[in-house]
């Protein structure tokens, strides 16, 4: 024990003594350690605020785009261009129990810019057109007031349900319920084909704050029953979007081939190529994205393993250094009775003590840094999760320890081959 | 006996050219003796020193240390003979810089089997060279007499039944000189095998035996006469 201890003394005393250089010596080391541990660390953090975002909407939820898509890439809806392959039909054949059976709830949508105007006060803002079966499909609670109801909306009551943001800039009072609000389509938008001047709401409820999901502030839209957004201020006969909730998540991948059969039967397709819609579910974006991020964390963290090559080689250089510089104390050890083994190990040890404290050191400073950008994200507004995994930090560790073996070995076997007399003479 | 050379050649082969250092020594040292090496530089009583003491291996020729013939001992057996049986002292000192002079004697302790009661053992042999006050010093805040019975004392710590002195006075005044010389003489009273390579003959002479080597030969073996051993007064302070 004591052999060991005073190994580890002997060793830490060495590197002191030249402190200078131990340090310039493994910043290498610690510049590569830090940069995996904050780049997979920022890896985590994305995917988490993604999922987190995606999740926000819902759970065993289905989207219906018109247009087709491939399995990798998005469907050419989330662009902007304006598809008009999917009907109220197609969404009637989905809601039919006896098509779909796993669906709880489909919700059709179309949405678009629009300004709300209260008496002289107005906001630019999004609606959302949409059906009385929403709340069961996405995650949403209500301020105060109901979200309208299946009756409210095949009634095409005008009737309207207020994002967070949006009630507070109108009503900065509170008093938004029964109060008479209208919209207005800007005449640049694409979507409209005839200009439809305002057309009056009655507020009913007021969504709570939920600030964003999928990457949307969901405070700043407002929502009304689907004919009338269609209808009357879009004056189309086509649905942007459904969404659809199934009861079980192991029954959201039988789902899928239920909508794709129904619509390939009502649009008379054959054979896949010739989709003029898109099915996903949620897991499939997550993993859409979660997938862009892995790549790019394998590719940067390869770069900081390059790093981390340059800094071991820096370790061997200096390591070779220092055999030269102790040779008369290499063979003095070896008079008094060191094999190549203890010599081998007295070097190799210290290559590896270096690395390692190169490695800390990196550790610590990833993990400060990474933390850093977690404040900054969370600052800049994004639910961005400060994660650093310990399976990171103990891959660091090891790496730091295998770095030291691997670039610590031929100086140290150097070291172990030295001939005592010829060490001894050595000026 | 415990060291007896026979026909001892050692060449060196400096790239095709071969320099016979030791031309056929045939020597033996009894336990307990104190023996002087003599000889002018690039007489090969350094290689012959360092060949006994095992730090090198001879090119032909039989060695047998305590009885034992040394031809097929591996590395580590040679190593851990180093270890326990022998003991080096060296011109320049060879302690380990920043590191105390307890820790410079440890040293041997920590390549030897048995490592019970390590620090006790340093400081006895810190005592025998008369340093046992000395042991939290740093190796470079001694003087170099001090230096060299720090190194004595190393040699000292596994006690070995032989102890190599390859020119300890050499880098010395007279008077530290005198002081290690004495403390070899005691060493030596106390059982212990000495020998010491010296170019010097009032070195030599603290022996009682003088082997004069020239060209890699022993060239005279004689016995040194009482009358003309020269004897340390030097007391160790």
């Amino acid at each position: 024990m004591h052999n060991f201890l005073s190994e580890i003394k002997t060793t830490i005393k060495n590197l002191l003594s030249r402190k200078g250089r131990s340090f310039l010596t493994i910043l290498g080391i610690i510049i590569g350690v830090a940069g995996v541990i904050i780049i997979i660390s920022l890896g985590a953090g994305a995917q988490s605020l993604v999922v987190g975002q995606v999740t926000k909407l819902g759970t065993n939820l289905i989207g219906i785009l018109p247009g087709k898509s491939n399995e990798n890439g998005p469907p050419a809806a989330v662009f902007g261009i304006q598809i008009k392959t999917l009907s109220s039909r197609d969404i009637n054949m989905i809601k039919d129990k006896g098509n779909i059976p796993h669906a709880v709830a489909v919700a059709s949508f179309v949405n678009s810019n629009a300004t709300i105007i209260s008496g002289r006060e107005s906001i630019d803002t999004k609606f959302v057109a949409t059906d009385g079966t929403y709340p069961q499909v996405q995650n949403m609670e209500m301020e105060k007031g109901q979200f309208f109801t299946e009756e409210e909306a095949n009634a095409s009551d005008n009737v309207i349900v207020l994002g967070y943001d949006v009630a507070v800039h109108l009503f900065p009072n509170g008093n938004e319920l029964g109060q008479i609000v209208k919209i207005k389509i800007p005449n640049n938008n694409p979507s409209i084909t005839k200009d439809v001047g305002s057309i009056p709401f009655r507020v009913i409820g007021v969504q709570k704050k939920m600030g964003t999901a999928a990457f949307q502030n969901q405070d700043d839209q407002v929502f009304i029953p689907f004919l009338i957004g269609q209808r009357q201020l879009l004056g189309i006969d086509y649905i942007q979007s459904a969404r659809v909730k199934v009861d079980d998540a192991i029954n959201v991948k039988i789902t899928i081939e239920d909508i794709t059969r129904v619509l390939r039967e009502q649009h008379g397709i054959n054979n896949k190529e010739d989709d003029d819609f898109s099915v996903r579910d949620l897991a499939d974006a997550i993993k859409l994205l979660t997938s862009i991020t892995d790549t790019l964390s394998i590719f940067l963290s390869l770069m900081a393993g390059i790093s981390l090559v340059v800094g071991g080689i820096g370790i061997m250089n200096i390591m070779l250094v220092t055999v030269s510089e102790r040779t008369r104390e290499i063979g003095l050890r070896k008079a008094i009775g060191a094999t190549r083994k203890n010599i081998r190990n007295q070097f190799l040890f210290e290559a590896i003590v270096l690395t390692l404290s190169g490695g800390v050191v990196g550790i610590i400073l990833g993990v400060f840094i990474s933390y850093l950008i977690a404040i900054g994200a969370r600052l800049a507004g994004y639910d961005w999760a400060f994660i650093v995994s310990p399976i990171a930090i103990i891959l660091a560790v090891f790496v730091s320890i295998i770095t030291g073996i691997i670039f610590g070995l031929y100086p140290a076997i150097k070291a172990a081959k030295l001939d005592p007399i010829v060490a001894l003479r050595y000026e | 006996m415990l060291i007896e050379l026979k026909n001892i050649i050692k060449n060196y082969d400096n790239g095709g050219l071969i320099t016979n250092v030791l031309r056929g020594i045939n020597l033996e040292v009894k336990e307990g003796e104190f023996m002087a090496i003599m000889g002018p530089s690039g007489s090969g009583k350094s290689t012959l020193m360092h060949t006994i003491g095992f730090l090198d291996r001879p090119t032909s020729g039989e060695y047998l240390f305590d009885g034992i013939d040394t031809k097929d001992f591996t590395d580590d057996e040679l190593a851990r003979i180093r270890n326990e049986r022998i003991g080096f002292v060296f011109q320049s000192f060879n302690l380990l810089p920043r590191t105390t002079v307890l820790d410079n004697v440890i040293l041997p302790l920590l390549y030897s089997s048995s490592k019970k009661g390590l620090e006790q053992r340093a400081k006895n042999a810190l005592e025998a060279v008369g340093l046992g006050e000395r042991i939290t010093f740093m190796s470079n805040q001694i003087s170099g007499g001090q230096k060299q019975r720090v190194a004595i004392a190393r040699a000292l710590v596994c006690d070995p039944k032989v102890i190599f002195a390859d020119e300890p006075t050499g880098n010395l005044d007279s008077k530290s000189g005198s002081t290690v010389m004495h403390i070899l003489e005691k060493l030596n009273k106390e059982g212990r095998t000495i020998i010491l390579v010296t170019h010097d003959i009032n070195v030599a002479l603290h022996a009682k035996r003088i082997v004069t080597i020239r060209d890699g030969e022993i060239i005279s073996d004689r016995k040194v006469l009482e009358e003309e051993r020269v004897h340390s007064k030097e007391a160790i302070d």
